[in-house]
């Protein structure tokens, strides 16, 4: 009973921020509903027992991305694209791709779980897990943890170049 | 449960090109401005480190970290592939930066860590691992298409590469979810055991397919490649065109070949892709005034070649495609690399305008260039016929008569426009008021990359047995 | 549906109440005790105490943008050492091993993005 609570405050809170997120026409509201979108979603995984999601939901996405997104917003100058008319030519379309995509869902929960072929959920029998995530991500799944940091680094390569100015005097003339 | 040395050791080209490219890195802004350029050579020096290496691991074949990664013949063949390719970029891109005073480290830097991830592509037995691999070579090739800064085209093509790219990403990785939901495994092998039927499975196998048909360019997913091709800085286009797009084939190869539910399901998309594919590239081609533009398409229609392998299904067939793998290579490294030195300074003289006459005024230059192209028409002696011949081959023995003949009459189509480039080269001339780029001679890291490709499609064109040898062997690995 | 496993999260939930109810309660009572009444110089923005200067939203100069970027990459750094604070008894000095490389890669990165002036806003 709870749990169904939770599940559906939770989701119900992730969607209605979501739909806010893209039909605010304030780009800073948008990225608080997007915030809101995000920390929804932890709950959810919360409740799924995904504790170690749950954090990196918390620092990377609340935490971090949002400080980008925000960021971005600063960089544009709103007043401006306040008044701009937005790109809607494309409103037909999308909702038409959202229509069959809606469609398809509803098909896929109207043949049931058994037709996905999905295992029942036993949410009951998992432990407390962040630390089972670190055994196997330093056990099995050393390699794709360690070549994480070689994307990191192009990351790193890709802002300073893409980011920042070059060669001040030649840039100037 | 730890990784043994061995574990390292099949990962020996991998970690020598991270560690290198790290090095390039570090060390770049240490350097002063005019000794920058010199970190070429340890770029160099990291790929072909990497390609012995790969050479020295062949003979131990076999998983390691826990059946994540796959050092079979299959990994070698387009370990040689992804290095050489780095390799010859690198020396081809020196003098382009010099050039276009563009900056040096960060390039050999991004070039050889983008390759780690293509390696790990072309290794992984395991789909997680694809990921990361398929992301680091996504992202290094978005930051390298937008090398070029201060060009305005250049930035336009790059943004919307990057945001179809991770879109494209986006679809692979929630393929994988859907996957491992089905299996409860992402190690190929594994999902080799799902069940067909599962719609659970389908979906996610379907998704995995959106996201890799991208990075190959095919057909319905191709809508990026004229554009970011036309506005990558021209050896950037020589790498996108080749290596990246090899190690997709090789996850692509690797699925098809190990994953009965794949096989079975991808049949007809396949299919229909490879067909659908030709005939976007090689039309839309016939009406592009601009070479690099052209020879875009032209990517397009030879990533249909290669799918009709793929639909083919056999082990021949996956022979012919890595054998066309590294034929395309060749030729689209060389036909790129010219063409950057044609452009001139900004990358100006890309039309066909630009190539009139050129056969009277640098006769070598154009020869080459003729080359290069009727390799990818397939003229017998190149390595582009021999390699439409096994994959047409195969295709016939795997009873898909149909697509063989559309392929077919793709070939006689793409003659048209590879020719025209020729008849402009050698018979027309340049409008009176044509204003000729000052006659520049042809860089030595340029030249030897031409040299080198020349030679090869030669080669292999007319010698196929070794390559093909190594080629069969490494198809020979799902068994 | 038992509910098990969800009261390990009560002091979160009770957590999360207290501050969105301080939050709310701080809001109220100045809304109610407070006497209000409004002049022109008391509705203008406070700029630490002198008059109101330009746009609240004047764009962002790109370098702090590159300074975010950083921060987001090493966050995700930090990502991973949560697991590994985790289970780092269990691993022992492999998984100090494969931390430490991972480290020892970003670095690295870090000395990139220092010698590049990234953290130096001057330049």
């Amino acid at each position: 009973m709870v749990e169904q609570f939770t599940f559906y405050f939770f989701a119900a809170l992730a969607v209605i921020s979501a739909v806010l997120v893209v039909t605010v026409r304030n780009a800073v509201y948008s990225a608080v509903f997007l915030i809101t979108t995000l920390l929804a979603t932890a709950g959810i995984f919360l409740q799924l027992r995904a504790e170690f999601l749950f954090v990196v939901q918390i620092i990377l996405y609340v935490g971090g991305i949002m400080v980008l997104f925000v960021f971005v917003v600063m960089l544009v100058d709103l007043d401006v694209a306040l008044r701009q008319v937005q790109f809607n030519r494309q409103k037909w379309v999308a909702l038409l791709v959202v229509l069959a995509v809606a469609g398809q869902l509803v098909f896929a929960l109207a043949l049931g779980s058994e037709a996905l072929g999905l295992p029942a959920a036993a949410p009951e029998s998992l432990e407390p897990n962040t630390e089972s995530v670190g055994l196997r991500l330093f056990e099995s799944y050393m390699l794709p943890f360690e070549i994480a940091s070689i994307l990191l680094l192009v990351a790193m390569i890709g802002a300073v170049l893409l980011g920042k100015r070059q060669k001040p005097p030649r840039s100037e003339a | 449960m730890l990784p043994a040395a061995t574990d390292y050791y099949r990962l020996l080209p991998e970690i020598l090109a991270a560690v290198f490219g790290t090095i390039v890195m570090l060390l770049e802004p240490f350097l002063r401005r005019e000794h920058k350029a010199a970190l070429s050579w340890l770029g160099m020096l990291g790929a072909a480190a990497a390609l012995g290496a790969a050479v020295l691991v062949r003979s131990d074949a076999g998983p390691a970290f826990f059946h994540l990664i796959q050092a079979d013949p299959f990994t070698f063949f387009l370990r040689l592939l992804i290095y050489a390719t780095a390799l010859l970029v690198m020396l081809a891109a020196r003098a382009y930066l010099d050039r276009e005073n563009l900056p040096h480290g960060e390039f050999y830097a991004l070039v050889l860590l983008g390759s780690v991830g293509m390696g790990v592509m072309a290794a992984a037995a395991e789909l997680v691992t694809v990921f990361i691999g398929l992301e680091i070579s996504s992202l290094s090739t978005y930051i390298l298409a937008s090398y070029r800064r201060e060009a305005l085209r250049a930035n336009e093509s790059a943004l919307k590469y990057f945001l179809l790219g991770s879109f494209a990403t986006a679809f692979f990785l929630f393929g994988v979810a859907l996957v491992y939901g089905a299996t409860g495994t992402a190690r190929l092998e594994q999902v080799a055991e799902g069940v067909a039927s599962v719609l659970l499975l389908k979906l996610g196998l379907a998704l995995v397919f959106i996201g890799l048909a991208f990075k190959v360019a095919s057909a319905p997913f191709h809508v990026w490649t004229p554009d970011v091709y036309e506005g990558a800085p021209a050896p950037v286009t020589a790498l996108l065109s080749t290596a990246p797009k090899a190690a997709a084939f090789a996850v692509l190869l690797r699925i098809a070949g190990t994953v009965l539910p794949a096989t079975l399901l991808w049949f007809w998309v396949l299919w229909g892709s490879a067909a659908l594919t030709m005939f976007v590239g090689n039309l839309a081609a016939l009406v592009q005034s601009n070479v690099k533009r052209m020879l875009a398409y032209s990517s397009i229609a030879h990533a249909g070649y290669i799918l009709v392998a793929l639909a083919a299904g056999t082990e021949a067939a996956y022979a012919a495609a890595l054998y066309y793998l590294a034929a395309y290579a060749l030729m689209k490294l060389g036909a790129f690399t010219l063409v950057a030195h044609l452009a001139g300074r900004g990358e100006r003289r890309l039309t066909l305008e630009d190539y009139a006459g050129l056969a009277r005024r640098e006769p070598v230059v154009a020869a080459t260039l003729s080359l290069y192209l009727l390799s990818l028409l397939g003229l017998p002696l190149t390595a582009g016929f021999l390699g439409k011949f096994y994959v047409f081959v195969a295709g016939l023995r795997a009873e898909l008569l149909g697509l063989v003949v559309l392929a077919a009459v793709n070939t006689l189509l793409g003659a048209y426009y590879y020719l025209r480039v020729i008849l402009y080269m050698y018979f027309r001339e340049p409008d009176p008021t044509y204003e000729h780029a000052a006659r520049e001679p042809v860089p030595a890291g340029t030249g030897l990359v031409l040299a080198a490709t020349a030679a090869g499609t030669l080669l292999l064109g007319i010698f196929p047995g070794h390559l093909m040898r190594i080629a069969e062997l490494a198809a020979a690995s799902f068994r | 549906m038992t509910e098990g496993h969800l009261q390990t999260y009560v002091p979160l939930l009770i957590h999360m109440l207290v501050a969105m109810g301080l939050a709310g309660a701080l809001l109220l009572a100045s809304r109610w005790v407070g006497p209000r009444r409004p002049s022109r110089a008391k509705l203008q923005a406070y700029e630490c105490g002198i008059p109101p200067l330009g746009d609240a939203r004047e764009p962002f100069a790109v370098k702090f943008y590159l300074v975010a970027i950083a921060f987001i990459l090493f966050d995700a750094e930090t990502m991973f050492l949560f697991p590994w604070a985790y289970a780092f008894r269990d691993l022992g000095w492999f998984g100090f091993g494969a931390i430490g490389i991972f480290i020892l890669f970003l670095a690295a990165g870090d000395i990139y993005l220092w010698k590049k002036g990234v953290f130096d806003w001057n330049r």
